[in-house]
């Protein structure tokens, strides 16, 4: 997804990998790297648990908190998802 | 490899002319020609077959809109693969502008000084939202939020992350390969801890 040249990470490059971080799609080397930003940076470090609790936040929704237009597009999804 | 024996090059006057006056026959036959190893340097330019197929394309779009101002200074190979591989080039340059890396930009610009570090502390937020799980008001905004994204973006974060299915399960449904499954979501959730914490400044300014 991404080459990172250089050594050290900025924290505006650390902030673009967090999702592929969390998606365990990062190469070792890279992993590292941005592990490593993190255990030097409070700030990148809050920002990925930002992103952890808008996770979670989303897996709290509620169906019925959903628009109708939200829902239905879900439903559609589903069974395309099921008959293929 | 040559594509055009000597023979086919001699006809470019004669092929220039019946092209010019709208034969179709002599544009089919110069497409197949030339077709196959305009792909293959398409191809080499772009590194992936389907851009390459769409520069081909635009490039005969380029050869019929042009057929009248070709002058004939140069081989009417040498046109043909000058206009290829200057889409080709503007086709690569437009790729890695919109390379993930490149473009992703999910967080303000602003909020980084010019080396690429916070300009400000971020905000210690998370332990507090995780605190408020099960209370509704944010979980609403998130359900609000969800409605301004993009489509794709939607679709990746509600089966991703409201419903909980797999990044294999989501590329299945939505037909996205997981690289670009990963650079929709990533999208997705920085809109949505945005939106969160727009929130929470709004809330705690009142
Ligand atoms: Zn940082």
């Amino acid at each position: 997804m991404l080459s990172l040249r250089g050594k050290d990470l900025v924290c505006q490059q650390a902030v673009e990998l967090v999702t592929a971080y969390l998606e365990g799609a990062l190469s070792g080397k890279d992993r590292r790297r941005f592990e490593r930003h993190l255990s030097a940076c409070a700030n990148c470090a809050e920002y990925l648990e930002q992103i952890r609790s808008t996770i979670r936040l989303s897996g709290a929704v509620q169906a019925d908190e959903l628009t109708p237009e939200a829902r239905e597009e879900l439903v559609r999804l589903y069974r395309r998802w099921r008959s293929g | 490899m040559t594509l055009l024996g000597s023979e086919a090059l001699d006809a470019d006057g004669e092929l220039l002319g019946r092209l010019r006056s709208g034969d179709e026959d002599a544009f089919v036959a110069l497409v197949d020609h030339y077709q196959p190893s305009m792909l293959r340097l398409a191809w080499s330019m772009v590194g992936s077959r389907a851009v390459a197929e769409e520069v081909v394309q635009d490039t005969w779009m380029g050869v019929v809109r042009g057929i009248e101002r070709f002058e004939g200074r140069s081989s009417l190979k040498t046109w043909l693969f000058r206009i290829l591989v200057n889409r080709a080039r503007s086709s690569v340059s437009r790729e890695l502008h919109n390379a993930p890396f490149e473009s992703a930009r999910t967080v303000d610009p602003a909020r980084f000084d010019a080396d690429g570090h916070w300009a400000d502390p971020v905000d210690q937020w998370a332990e507090e939202v995780d605190a408020r799980l099960d209370s509704s008001a944010l979980t609403q905004v998130v359900a609000d939020a969800l409605q301004g994204l993009p489509p794709r973006q939607r679709q990746v974060v509600l089966l991703r992350d409201v419903e909980g299915l797999s990044s294999e399960e989501a590329c299945q449904v939505l037909g996205l390969t997981q690289g670009n499954q990963r650079i929709l979501l990533h999208r997705a959730r920085a809109r949505l801890r945005q939106e969160v914490e727009t929130e929470l400044w709004r809330s705690q300014r009142c």
